[in-house]
């Protein structure tokens, strides 16, 4: 089976092109089908392909299609790498796409049925790069994975244009992407000078012998692609704009697959990165900035989906300070079960959204248990699984990368404490506000409050048992010897990185302690929340410290201020100065004195035939004088 | 023998009327005597050479041929302008039906 998995993309292809060729003459129900079949097809064959890669054990499979780069001594073929880490990515990009393109099959009823069809051609183009990004056996093929899914990021952000503020939103996405794309762009060539390939077994089989100095080098660029495309410091404002998108677009995109590409690109690179501890320090630093900033933020908005934008940086920061002390495991981990979690509380926020009216404002909910029960168990349950609180998933996952981090150094353990708190306390803030006390909505939609069909449905309740099971894929040491599943099946993806890491352990009642105390106050932390918004939501404004947040601590203004401005009065110096005055003046200028010249030289041609003899002796006497008198 | 001289004078002189002819005056007919005036002065400039040079060399060794090659571009120049003459003056005959003046300033446009 694992011969076959180049179809896994090829389905998405298919759909890609029935929809994006026939978006005018299919109806809405074929263009769902095709979209949402080709996602499932290629899931099955997923599972088949987890299931080869779980009995071949270790060894990675190498299907190579065709040659891409043939030219001299470079030797690019487009080939694919099938092994736990793809394996497991497969799994999770295919598995959540087919509910959430099932769920989008309802959310998007509203649309005229050629955008609908464009709405699937778009997502399916987009798993389609997503599996080539994770499939590739090269970071070429990387690489276009990773552009595919920045352009279908942007055509999906952008996806209703004619709202200039979600087509600007786009476009920031856009070249915010392109910011880290390029150090993504100038990692390979240092990698191709390098070690002169760019497929991952020859780069990692040289890499132990190049300088140190080099493979920083290489890191930290790829490093800056990945802050780029995961939303890190200094590269994140793009992710809470992108929630102009649909929603099942932010839930897919933006919280479960495209913004796990970094951590999937340096759980890939591990061995590069153990061979650089000035990179691995980096990325934790930066890692650990981002989700304690982004969770600050996340406490004071109000936008139901910004919230939860904000979360999704902030629990991407916890990977990547997991990659940076070296828990890959407990990163990819992590992706999986915040693919669960966070997929189920933006399509959660979307059917919330959907019942209310394209009302996002979580001040005008309230009290909408009743009226939406499905959506609000399976948004509780996510709730507490991002929250932390056991036995649900997000607690083992976050738990890992948290000890990993005391192991490295026990700061990064209480900063990230400190940030798993605060997301604590703002997920239930964002609960009590749109789901307990009283509605505070209109009267209007109040009366057509209702629960969304199954399609919708379904999707969160499936998630909402993903997210509270998968935590038992990789239950610690702690609690039993050899439970950690998921440890045990990307072993061999690790093994070579672990074994350049010396290993930090943190004794068992060290560990006993800090998680106790940890799940104690995220408990008290749950219930303060809980209590204190359900009776008296914070309606009003902002104010001190607090509109800082809501501000998002001006770093917008502040890239405004320090980059954009100074670039706008540089392009319009270029453009009223340099190209009015300097080159336009040039241009015209030579045509002008052409003209000039040529308005004299006219006067010349007077048709007097005794002129032309009168010119023509003078210059007859001009070469007489000239020879006789040898001037030149 | 006359020293050379007095033909590079009386050439000198009648190409330069010849000139001051062609350029002050507007009568087209006069404008080409005075141009055949100039050919006529470089053929007496070409005899008068051919003259000298065979002189020179005759005095050593009568048999030579040195020098009279001028004397052939003579008919050469002589032939050319008699066909020059007869495409010149039908040029003025048809000016002088179009226009009926043989005035060259009347000829300043290159259509009518």
């Amino acid at each position: 089976m694992t011969k076959l998995v180049s179809l896994v993309p090829l389905f998405p292809l298919i759909g890609f092109l029935i929809n994006g060729l026939g978006r005018n003459y299919l109806s809405k129900s074929v263009a769902a089908f095709v979209g949402s079949a080709m996602v499932l097809a290629a899931f099955i064959v997923s599972i088949l392909v987890l299931n080869d890669v779980r009995l071949a054990n270790a060894e990675a499979t190498i299907v190579t299609l065709f040659d891409f780069i043939r030219t001299g001594d470079l030797y690019i073929p487009f080939a694919f790498q099938v092994d736990a880490l793809s394996a497991l990515f497969l799994l999770v990009i295919t598995g959540v796409g087919f509910l959430i393109h099932l769920y989008s099959a309802a959310y998007m009823h509203e649309e005229s049925s050629d955008h609908y069809a464009r709405y699937f051609a778009y997502l399916n183009l987009f798993v389609f790069s997503m599996l080539l990004l994770v499939l590739g056996a090269n970071y070429l093929i990387m690489f276009i994975g990773w552009e595919g899914v920045g352009l279908c990021s942007y055509l999906l952000i952008g996806y209703w244009f004619k709202n200039q503020d979600y087509g600007n939103a786009a476009k920031k996405a856009f070249v915010m992407n392109r910011i880290g794309d390029l150090g993504f762009l100038l990692a390979l060539f240092w990698m191709l000078q390098q070690f002169g390939s760019l497929s991952f077994s020859e780069v990692f089989a040289n890499a132990p012998n190049a300088t140190t100095a080099a493979i920083t080098g290489i890191t930290l660029l790829l490093f800056v692609g990945a802050t780029g495309k995961s939303a890190q410091i200094p590269l994140y404002n793009w992710l809470p704009d992108a929630m102009a998108g649909p929603t099942p677009v932010s839930a897919l995109i933006h919280a479960a697959t495209m913004v796990t590409a970094g951590i999937y690109m340096i759980a890939r690179s591990n061995l590069l990165y153990v061979l650089a501890p000035t990179s691995m320090t980096v990325v934790a630093v930066v890692g650990l900035a981002t989700a304690i900033l982004a969770a600050s933020i996340a406490l004071r908005q109000n936008d139901i989906k910004k919230v939860l934008a904000y979360s999704t940086v902030s629990q991407l920061g916890y990977m990547f300070l997991g990659l940076g002390v070296g828990a890959f495991t407990g990163a990819v981990f992590h992706v999986m079960t915040h693919a669960f979690f966070k997929a189920l509380l933006f399509l959660g926020a979307g059917s919330v959204i959907h019942a209310m009216h394209h009302e996002q404002d979580i001040r005008k909910m309230g009290g909408l248990a009743k009226k939406l029960p499905i959506t609000h168990l399976t948004f509780l349950l996510g709730c507490i699984a991002i929250a932390g609180i056991p036995p649900f998933s997000g607690f083992f996952s976050k738990d890992e990368i948290l000890m990993h981090a005391y192991a490295a150094h026990p700061i990064y353990y209480y900063i990230g404490m400190a940030g798993a708190l605060i997301t604590a306390f703002y997920m239930f803030r964002l609960y009590a506000m749109t789901f307990r006390g009283k509605f505070r909505g209109s009267d209007e939609q109040a009366h057509h409050l209702h629960e969304s069909p199954w399609q919708m449905t379904l999707p969160l309740i499936v998630l909402a048992v993903l997210s509270v099971v998968a935590g038992f894929l990789g239950i610690p040491e702690l609690f039993a010897h050899d439970a950690h599943k998921l440890q045990a099946f990307l072993a061999p993806i690790f093994a070579t990185g672990s074994s350049y890491m010396e290993a930090h352990a943190v004794d068992h009642s060290t560990e006993w302690v800090l998680l106790g105390t940890s799940v104690v106050l995220i408990l008290g932390i749950v219930a303060f929340a809980w209590n204190r918004f359900a009776k008296d939501p914070d309606l009003h404004n902002a104010s001190g410290f607090g509109k800082i947040l809501a501000e998002k601590w001006y770093v917008d203004e502040l890239y405004a201020a320090i980059i954009t401005k100074p670039m706008q009065l540089l392009a319009g110096f270029l453009n009223r100065v340099v190209e009015k005055s300097g080159i336009d003046g040039l241009v015209n200028g030579v045509g002008r004195s052409v003209q000039w010249s040529g308005r004299q030289l006219r006067l010349l041609q007077s048709g007097q035939v005794g002129s032309y003899v009168l010119w023509m002796v003078l210059g007859m006497l001009l070469l007489i004088v000239v020879s006789v008198f040898k001037i030149f | 023998m006359m020293p050379i001289n007095y033909y590079i004078m009386l050439a000198m002189a009648l190409f330069s009327i010849g000139i001051i002819g062609v350029l002050t005056r507007r009568n087209a007919i006069i404008i080409f005597m005075c141009i055949e005036l100039m050919l006529n002065a470089v053929n007496l400039l070409l005899v008068a050479f051919s003259k000298l040079h065979y002189g020179r060399v005759a005095a050593f060794s009568p048999e030579a041929t040195t020098g009279t090659e001028a004397q052939l571009f003579v008919f050469f120049i002589m032939v050319v302008a008699a066909a020059e003459v007869s495409v010149g003056l039908a040029i003025i005959v048809m000016m002088y039906r179009n226009i009926h003046s043989v005035d060259v300033n009347f000829l300043n446009r290159l259509k009518h």
